[in-house]
């Protein structure tokens, strides 16, 4: 069981997962999503599960941005890409995402002008540089992100750039989480709220769901005690019948976020009426626009966009996975025809996806032992 | 790209406020501010970095453990620090 050297306070892991243990009602089952995809990474990188008694699954959730971007979107940037005079800009996990006709790398081989950018700032170099061309910033992420695009728009805007746009694909957390929540697929007890778009709405925006659904949210960090920490909060909470909204990680999440960041998304951006998302399908109002003011650095009016409807391929279940409903392993073609130098589904994709995390960490899960030793 | 890189605060760029120069386990960039322009960090403090932007301010231990948990995340944290090598915002 090597992962119990592998990180620093193994002891205190183990205080923790006894607590939660014995928190646990016996004959009950507990289900708890962690809606981050960095948190996914974590749970497998660090076997947490194995510190996890059997009456409690982690269900994986939505919140990996490559993973929610609908293949017609990445048909339609490829499409932006292939207009003349067009340099697209690209965060690198976006890079690998197949669309119908191949991924933005493939582009790249046949001699598309796409370029991997570490930060949209980068991008407004390349248009400065390049003012014969136009470049457009392939936007995506959840509020973690955005609030980088409504700042480099904002930028672009008072340095009067004219060659730069962004192709938005911004989407909204808490829509998915109520999407999922109203799914009849899926009975979840609380939830592990994500880290880092916490750190800019803040707590707030969660407390619907303690209100209206009786569901308990620790808002957790990214380190294995930190999630072992917040699972133990949940389990407290269940166990007293309560359901609140916690902050685990707020050494760095202000509870009511940073409003800096909310003003500039708000500045630049608006909710659309609905938005496709990867497995989830259309979920209203979940995904953010450039707002008429900055109408001119939106490539969707500037450009023609041919907003075309793609289904996913047949044999990817990335949705039933991003949904929480399918483990990554359940998939039929995971490990075998999708893997992440041939992924077929964006959860194989983006190192925050289930699938990838788990491919990458290949462990023996307790289920996998259960399998392997026949009990 | 969703992860935070914790970065030490160097020195501001002179005309330009919104950027600073900051360190990265020893490589110097600069970066965008303007996020938390309601409470600026000083040279000698620390920052989670989104994509090239300080998204909040974090203590010296914070930052320690934050980096210590990326290294342990390999091939990831490996992308991306050298996507931030090869950053030049201006």
């Amino acid at each position: 069981m090597r992962f119990v050297d592998e990180f620093r306070d193994a002891d205190t892991a183990h205080a923790l997962s006894a607590k939660i243990t014995a928190l646990c009602e016996p004959g009950r089952q507990y289900k708890l999503m962690e809606v981050c995809g960095g948190h996914t990474h974590t749970i497998y990188k660090h076997g947490l599960e194995d510190y996890l008694p059997e009456q409690i699954t982690l269900v994986h959730g939505p919140g990996c941005p490559v993973c929610v971007i609908p293949m017609g979107r990445v048909d339609d940037a490829m499409a932006l890409a292939s207009e003349p005079d067009v340099i697209m800009t690209s965060f690198g996990d976006m890079m690998r995402v197949p669309g119908s006709n191949g991924s933005f790398f493939d582009a790249k081989a046949h001699g598309t002008d796409i370029r991997m950018v570490y930060s949209p700032l980068d991008s407004l170099k390349i248009a400065r540089k390049n003012p014969d061309k136009r470049v457009v910033f392939m936007a995506i992420g959840f509020e973690t992100t955005a609030p980088s695009t409504a700042m480099t728009v904002l930028r672009a805007a008072a340095e009067g750039l004219t060659n730069f746009s962004i192709f938005c694909n911004h989407v909204t957390i808490v829509p998915a989480i109520k999407a999922i929540l109203d799914s009849p697929d899926l009975r979840l007890d609380g939830f592990l709220g994500p880290g880092h778009v916490s750190t800019v709405i803040g707590c707030r925006p969660y407390e619907f769901i303690a209100r209206d659904y009786g569901k308990p949210v620790v808002v957790a960090g990214f380190e294995p005690l930190d999630i072992l920490q917040s699972i133990y909060m949940l389990m407290v909470q269940l166990s007293e019948g309560r359901a609140e909204i916690e902050n685990q990680y707020a050494r760095v999440v202000p509870w009511n976020g940073n409003t800096v960041a909310l003003k500039a998304i708000g500045q630049t951006m608006e909710l659309r009426p609905y938005f496709e998302w990867r497995g989830l399908g259309f979920i209203s109002h979940s995904a953010l626009k450039v707002r008429d003011d900055y109408a001119a650095f939106d490539a969707e009016r500037l450009f023609s966009v041919p907003g075309v409807r793609v289904a996913d391929p047949k044999a990817c279940q990335c949705g039933e996975v991003l949904k929480g409903v399918l483990k990554p392993w359940e998939c039929k073609v995971f490990g075998t025809a999708c893997t992440p130098e041939t992924p077929i589904g964006t959860c194989m994709v983006s190192p925050e996806g289930a699938c990838a995390a788990y491919y990458n960490y290949g462990r023996l899960t307790r289920h996998r032992v259960k399998e392997a030793s026949g009990t | 790209m969703c992860l935070g890189i914790p970065g030490e605060v160097i020195e501001f760029l002179p005309d330009q406020p919104d950027l600073a120069r900051v360190d990265v386990s020893g490589v110097r960039r600069v970066i965008n501010i303007g996020l938390l322009s309601d409470d600026p960090p000083k040279p000698g403090e620390w920052v989670l970095i989104h994509v090239g932007f300080a998204l909040s301010k974090i203590d010296e231990d914070e930052a320690a453990s934050a980096m210590q948990f990326l290294k342990g995340i390999g091939q990831a944290y490996d992308d991306e620090l050298a996507a931030l090598a090869e950053s030049r915002i201006e």
